[in-house]
């Protein structure tokens, strides 16, 4: 198998202070490698490092020719998209915005690969639906695709089943498992143990360092692998719990504050236009409550 | 009644009125769906605060500069004529240029912090400009220039042949800018960190989205005034999000409301002799009231 992706003794940081150290291992076409790690043990700026956003501190991340166009990503979804008004067929053709540069429009070509991609995850009779009416798991397909028109030989997954139900989340995880047996390396960051279960490779980073790289069954029989799937979770459910109730908080927050903003300007403007802002603040607000 | 507007239409004044008036609507529409998506609907307010200090930073500096070149000489009168003619563009434009870019700066790390600096600003430069208009100001009817320049008053109907060119200049790059770039601006908006890991500049097209903000602000202060340039940024970018499903769809629907609001404001307005800025809001708001009906027909139906 050919070798995508090779870091080899990587040290990851921001001006100059190192977060993570000795990171050792090797990524081949057709691999599926999760990335396990506590919160603070430097996933996401592993993250950065391997979509190229910041550079290796000491050591060198080798990219195959293969993947020199660069990592198809599914970031974790934002507050911004949750009341997006966005038909998923835009989001999709979105994925291809790299291969169309500077032309304002998306050729044949590109919107052909959007619409294949849709049909790939199985959405195609959602393209002309709007992304926010979709649910949890529907949205994460929507993204998938735009991940895939960016390329179809290696993806990066942030967190992709937080805040999904279990069912989802067993729906995505098989999808995900799905589009790696037909040939697309999967690397994916989690915090779940249940997707150990369809990893090819583990890669366990704790607060400084890399703990364990190498294939499945031996973290499943190394020390490691043993104590992290017994005292993180004892059991899959669990995990579920844990990984959907430590996202929850924040995001409730965060829209609130800046629905509010949104409001609060519009209302503003209101009152001085004619006296009767505050009836269409009060107005918004009742909307918003709807809404919800 | 159409006697009467056709009327009006003849003076030169009220085309002008129409034309800058109609493209600073289609413009601030254009960019407001993005600024509400990204959370900034406040960025509007922000910017127009600065861009009040700035205004009466340039109207100190106009009448001291005039005081200190009062003497009979041919260089003192051609400084005032030169002062006159730039009028206040560059001093206003490239502050509120700079503000903008700060602000969006901070904004994309931190929330709180962006919120706050927000806040801050504004309501300082506010402060500050009001203060130095009214110690340094030499005219007679300080609360009346510093009224008209919150609400637009009627500096409209008042603009000049080159000052409609530049606004047609700066609406036509504005316009230029959103076309070309549109499927940039869209990914920005719409995911961030995706945009940046598939190798679009996502700072660089922020930077843009704040630059092209700050233009329009300023352009848009002399047709609604400083305090109500949020309401034409963000009303037809809400009304339209209330109906539409496709991004498409929100913007060419936000502009269009955007245009008649405009247009249905500035016809009032003259036949009523309202104030403009606040008759244009009051059409968006009334706009804003029909479409969220609408769409709770819509959606029970």
């Amino acid at each position: 198998m050919a070798e995508q992706l090779i870091c080899r003794n990587v040290t990851l940081g921001y001006e100059g202070i190192p977060v993570t150290k000795g990171l050792d291992f090797t990524v081949s076409s057709g691999d599926y490698l999760c990335i396990l790690g506590e919160n603070g043990s430097g996933k996401s700026t592993l993250i950065k490092a391997l979509l190229g956003l910041i550079p290796a501190m000491e050591g060198e991340i080798v990219r195959s020719e293969e993947i020199s166009g660069g990592v198809g990503y599914l970031p974790q979804q934002t507050v911004v998209q949750k009341d997006f008004p966005a038909s998923v067929r835009e989001i999709v053709r979105s994925g291809c915005i790299k291969k169309a540069g500077l032309r304002p429009f998306y050729s044949k070509a590109e919107k052909a690969l959007a619409d294949e991609n849709m049909s790939r995850l199985g959405i195609s009779e959602l393209a002309g639906r709007c992304y926010r009416e979709l649910s949890g798991g529907q949205q994460q397909r929507v993204l998938l695709a735009r991940a895939l028109c960016a390329t179809s030989r290696i993806l990066l997954l942030d967190e992709p089943v937080t805040g999904l139900d279990p069912r989802a989340q067993g729906d995505l995880y098989e999808l995900i498992a799905d589009l790696n047996r037909s040939g697309v390396t999967m690397i994916m960051v989690s915090h779940d143990v249940s997707a150990v279960r369809y990893a090819s490779h583990i890669l366990h980073i704790g607060s400084r360092e890399q703990l364990f790289f190498g294939s499945r069954q031996d973290y499943l029989n190394s020390r490691l692998g043993k104590s992290f799937l017994i005292t993180e979770t004892g059991s899959d459910s669990e995990a579920r719990e844990e990984g959907t109730s430590a996202a929850a908080p924040e995001e409730p927050e965060k829209s609130g504050v800046s629905a509010k903003t949104a409001a609060a300007a519009a209302a503003g403007a209101g009152v001085l236009a004619a006296g009767i802002g505050a009836a269409i603040h009060a107005y918004v607000k009742r909307g918003e409550r709807n809404d919800r | 009644m159409i006697d009467k507007i056709l009327y009006y239409f003849e003076f030169p004044l009220v085309r002008y009125a129409f034309i800058v008036g109609l493209l600073i609507a289609l413009c601030s529409s254009l960019l407001g769906v993005s600024l509400v998506l990204k959370r900034f609907s406040f960025i509007g307010d922000g910017l127009s605060h600065v861009a009040f200090g700035a205004m009466s930073v340039a109207t100190v500096t106009d009448v001291t500069v005039k005081q200190v070149a009062s003497g009979d000489n041919a260089f003192a009168r051609w400084l005032t004529d030169v002062i006159e003619k730039t009028n206040s563009m560059v001093i206003v434009l490239p502050i509120t240029l700079v503000a903008a870019i700060l602000l969006l700066r901070t904004g994309q790390n931190s929330k709180i912090k962006g919120d706050a600096a927000l806040a801050m600003i504004s309501v300082g430069s506010l402060a500050a400009g009001y203060m130095l208009i009214n110690m340094f100001s030499a005219s007679a009817n300080i609360s009346g220039d510093v009224c008209s320049t919150l609400f637009g008053s009627t500096s409209i109907l008042t603009l000049s042949l080159s000052e409609v060119w530049l606004s047609v200049g700066l609406a036509a790059v504005v316009i230029g800018v959103f076309l070309i770039f549109y499927k940039q601006i869209f990914a920005v908006t719409f995911d961030e960190s995706f945009a940046q890991a598939t190798g679009v500049k996502a700072n660089a097209y922020n930077l843009l989205i704040a630059v092209i903000t700050a233009l329009i602000v300023v352009l848009a202060m002399s047709l609604v005034g400083s305090l109500l340039i949020s309401a034409l940024i963000i009303f037809p970018a809400l009304s339209a999000m209330r109906l539409f499903k496709s991004f498409k769809g929100v913007i060419i629907c936000s502009a269009v409301i955007s245009v008649v609001c405009a247009g249905s404001g500035l016809i009032a307005s003259i036949l009523f002799s309202t104030p403009v800025g606040s008759t244009i809001v009051t059409a968006d708001m009334a706009a804003f009231f029909i479409f969220t009906i609408l769409s709770k027909i819509l959606r029970r139906s």
